[in-house]
């Protein structure tokens, strides 16, 4: 029985929104979030969109600000295509890593929708992206929305000063080595700010504008430059240039001896939007996970305060359990791992650990078994850890029987796959470290790095792909993206294959051959 | 509270600009999709909206990418029943590619997407070499002209009607009983009157009087304007659709044995081209089909352009079988009569005086429009020029063509050199635009 005083606390009633029922029921979760979870948010900016909006960003790559290029509008087109036939639905929210921190909202969505989507996007993405820390060191959410607006414009105005086609060609290049594009390992530079930016170019344009060739005519000074030692000069310009470099385009961008400023610029901008976009590669799980858990938790909570009607709970228990589901590998609908389940799964198994652990728990997970407080345990794991070692660390025993994970080798030469590993005593640790490796982006992405270049002979640029458990690269598409490189560094450009454990050398491609 | 952004207004298209690019990219391979659409499908049909597969060339975006069929991989699957460490499942397909990940290339294939009319007709007319005036012409759905319908209280201030205003402003001064000037004029006649004689105590009153009746007079003058907003009418126009008739094109071909692939190609685009400029121009358009070898008939579309039939060649055929639909259905006061022949040249020796006389005599009496292409191969196109000599129907014709300037003729061997044929007529259209 639900009693009149209890009715009138409801926070919202029908399935009709509007903005004071929006604002009402944001209020109410960010105020529960922060009190019960204790999130950190950066603030919300909230906007409705349609769908047709909506298919827009999804072809921007989720961004409101995007540059033009050919290949959205092919994005745009599948799509489009798939949405019609009604192949996938659209999401019911987008959320974009910045400060204030953008949710779009679908028009069509209803209130109790509303509501699950306010507590998913504007306070789990949010509280993720402002607190864990690959987003805080890599990426600048503040600064992004002005420097895509920034990349926007200067695109733009490429295009009216160069024409089309030859800024075209500029981000075809640079696209195909957006994957090679980001530094893994040292911070990269900070997004300078928009005057910095617009200092830079100025600079860029007085030397575009004093250019003066006579200088070139100076005959060069007498006396030094007499080859004494090849080695110690190779080792000597390996270490000027910063050798080997495993971010292609920031090598490309500063030594290509082709490109005009312009052409640097954009190279630059596809770089830093790339490595925008790295953390979120690297986070799948866990920020899918945390907000998922945000919202179930927090959706939950109000239910048992008697905010949320019955009925809107129904609906948003239904929408919840579909975004969960996870068939099995033998189910025609299976598609890999579902990222939302396994992070809501690890996530719950985490508070389970903290408030009832089993004799297993306290003997795999001594550091938090039984501790009692699971929120620290949560939002601790949410701001240091990525996908791999978030699996890595916390991957029960009792998650991997809840979802009988097995492990299958896969040798390219055999006509049989095996079993591996499967959810016994002797199986979980290596499940748990197979699964740990499957998600990390590092890893998985080709190794392909700058080793040698001489800028005074043919400046002939010499690339190493290390080849990983034997797994080479795919020809065509090889192929292509090398001659890519070739267009940006504008001499010839050869690829070595070369096995990572013995290092035999095991085919070497040029581009003089393609 | 969180700011709120209603974006749902904002304009719409965004990734238009990303579309264009995308077709640009693609434009070789979807011309020739829209060259094949003209090939297979009817001569009314293009003017629409038309799904094309995606393109394949020149859209791939290529990275460093593993490939499926080498090295070691591990998968780890969720759901396991029945294995055990140690199993060996067959790899399906049986083949070295055992990847578990469904491959979307095949489904990629039967992507279609939509191209808008516009897109689709700028595709036609891309090795047409048309005029982009012509162009932009076509493409519009309509044209019009504005015509006068009554009047309306608002609208800019060009288009005020004056006579319609002031007889407004007219009526309600009467109603009103705003005094009229000669009222005033008389009063003060009478003023003048009374103060230039001798004043006395009767003359001193009336003066008051007629003091006071002035000065009501003049204010109920102001407060009544002459014209007020409240009589100003505007003429209103209404966009016509023009010119407002029917029209009918008849399509004439030799479907004689000479007649090849690139032949028929070549006329159907000619006849394509008249139809979309009759569209623009009609309302109603109506297609006739005759093809001739030593007898003419009226045929459907589909057999117009498939059937091949063996025979002679004799021209005149097909204008009686033309002049004779005319006198059936098409009369020449109700329809515009447009006719478009396409052929190779040849034709039975004596028959050419025969069309000539048809022609001279009837059929350009009765046609708007005739315009005729003789298709040729592309290696005699610089052998023939213009000059004079030709083939036997090409000299019969041209004694037709200096008499009537609504007579076309040429020789094609290309798809730019259809629209010459046309341009008299496109010329001669008039400023189509509506007006704004």
């Amino acid at each position: 029985m639900v009693s009149q005083a209890r009715k009138s606390e409801l926070l919202f009633s029908g399935s009709d929104w509007d903005f004071a029922k929006l604002s009402r029921v944001y209020d109410e979760i960010e105020a529960i979030g922060k009190e019960e979870l204790r999130l950190d948010i950066y603030p919300v900016q909230m906007e409705v969109i349609s769908s047709e909006q909506m298919l827009d960003a999804y072809s921007s790559v989720g961004m409101p600000l995007m540059y033009r290029h050919w290949s959205f509008g092919k994005r745009f087109l599948y799509d489009e295509l798939l949405y019609r036939k009604g192949a996938r639905g659209l999401a019911y929210e987008l959320v974009i890593n910045s400060n204030p921190c953008i949710v779009y909202l679908m028009e069509e969505n209803t209130m109790a929708l509303q509501a699950l989507v306010t507590a998913h996007a504007a306070l789990g993405h949010n509280h993720f992206f402002k607190n864990n820390h690959l987003f805080r060191q890599w990426t600048d959410a503040g600064g992004i929305l002005s420097y895509l607006d920034f990349a926007k414009s200067y695109i733009a105005r490429c295009e009216e000063r160069h024409g089309l086609a030859p800024v075209e060609a500029m981000l075809d290049s640079a696209h195909a080595l957006m994957e090679q594009g980001v530094f893994r390992y040292h911070r990269p530079p900070k997004l300078s700010s928009e005057q910095q930016r617009e200092g830079l170019r100025e600079r860029l344009e007085y030397e575009e504008r004093s250019f003066n060739d006579l200088w070139r005519t100076l005959p060069p000074s007498q006396g030094k430059n007499k080859p004494e030692a090849e080695d110690e000069s190779l080792a000597e310009r390996k270490k000027s240039l910063n050798l080997p470099e495993e971010n292609l385009l920031y090598f490309l961008e500063k030594n290509s001896l082709v490109l005009q400023p312009w052409q640097r610029e954009i190279v630059r901008i596809v770089r830093v939007i790339a490595q925008y976009f790295y953390p979120q590669r690297q986070t799948q799980v866990m920020n899918e996970g945390c907000a998922t858990f945000v919202h179930y938790t927090l959706m939950n909570m109000l239910f048992d305060r008697g905010r949320i009607s019955e009925g809107a709970m129904l609906e948003i228990l239904r929408n919840h359990s579909n975004v969960v589901f996870q068939p099995a590998f033998d189910d025609p609908r299976f598609s890999g791992i579902n990222p939302y389940a396994l992070g809501l799964d690890m996530m719950q198994d985490i508070q389970r650990i903290s408030t009832e652990p089993t004799a297993e728990d306290r003997d795999w997970f001594p550091d938090i078994a039984g501790r009692g407080d699971w929120r620290d345990t949560l939002l601790d794991a949410w701001a240091n850890h990525r996908d791999e070692s978030f699996i890595r660390q916390y991957l029960s025993p009792a998650l991997i029987r809840k979802w009988r994970l097995f492990v299958l080798a896969d040798g390219a030469d055999e006509p049989h796959f095996e079993v591996a590993s499967i959810h016994n005593e002797r199986g979980y640790s290596k499940i748990r470290s197979a699964l740990a490796q499957s998600y990390d982006v590092g890893a998985r992405r080709p190794d392909i790095q700058v080793v040698d270049v001489d800028l005074l002979g043919n400046r002939h640029l010499r690339l190493q792909h290390n080849v990983k458990d034997g797994i080479l690269l795919e020809e065509e598409s090889r192929d292509a993206t090398l001659r890519h490189i070739r267009s940006l560094w504008g001499y010839d450009v050869s690829l070595a294959a070369v096995d990572a454990e013995t290092g035999a050398m095991l085919s070497e491609r040029s581009t003089k051959e393609i | 509270m969180p700011i709120f952004i209603d974006r749902r207004l904002n304009p719409k298209d965004k990734s238009l600009g990303n579309r264009q690019r995308f077709l640009k990219r693609a434009h070789e391979e979807l011309k020739r999709s829209i060259r094949d659409k003209i090939r297979t499908s009817g001569i009314a049909e293009i003017d629409r909206e038309h799904a094309v597969p995606m393109p394949r060339k020149g859209i791939s975006e290529p990275t460093f990418s593993d490939a499926k069929d080498s090295g070691r991989r591990q998968h780890i699957l969720p759901g396991n029943k029945t294995f055990s460490p140690g199993d060996l499942i067959p790899k399906p397909g049986g083949g070295g590619a055992g990847s578990s990940a469904p491959g979307n290339t095949e489904s990629e294939d039967d992507f279609r997407f939509v191209l808008s009319r516009e897109e689709v007709l700028d595709l036609f007319f891309e090795d047409l070499e048309l005029p982009d005036l012509v162009k932009l012409n076509l493409k519009q759905i309509l044209s019009f002209k504005p015509r006068r319908a009554g009047f309306a209280a608002t609208g800019s201030p060009t288009n005020i009607n004056v006579g319609r205003t002031m007889r407004n402003s007219h009526g309600r001064r009467i109603a009103l009983k705003r005094p009229k000037q000669e009222e005033l004029d008389a009063i003060a006649r009478q003023l003048a009157e009374l103060e230039s004689k001798p004043s006395n105590a009767a003359t001193r009153e009336r003066i008051a009087i007629l003091r006071e009746e002035l000065e009501r007079l003049e204010r109920r003058r102001k407060r009544i304007a002459y014209v007020d907003p409240v009589d100003i009418r505007f003429s209103r126009f209404d966009p016509q659709p023009l010119p407002n008739a029917n029209a009918v094109m008849f399509c004439l071909m030799d479907v004689s044995g000479s007649m090849g692939e690139r032949e028929k190609d070549l006329a159907k685009r000619f006849f394509v081209l008249l139809h979309l400029f009759l569209t623009r121009r009609y309302e109603r358009t109506e297609i006739v089909f005759i093809r001739h070898t030593h007898e003419a008939k009226e045929v459907d579309e589909h057999t117009f352009f498939y059937h091949t039939q063996s025979g002679g060649t004799v021209v005149s055929t097909a204008l009686e079988e033309m002049q004779r639909i005319i006198e059936q259905r098409y009369p020449a006061a109700e329809w515009n009569i447009y006719a478009a022949q396409a052929s190779d040249g040849d034709n039975f020796a004596t028959d050419s005086e025969r069309c000539i006389e048809l022609l001279d005599r009837r059929l350009m009496r009765l046609c708007q429009y005739f315009a005729y292409v003789e298709i040729i191969d592309e290696r005699e196109s610089h052998i023939f020029g213009s000059t004079e000599n030709g083939t036997s129907l090409w000299r019969a014709y041209s004694a037709v063509d200096g008499k009537w300037p609504n007579f076309q003729m040429r020789r094609i061997a290309a798809p730019a050199d259809i629209y010459p044929v046309f341009r008299e007529l496109f010329a001669r259209q008039p400023a189509l635009r509506k007006s704004a």
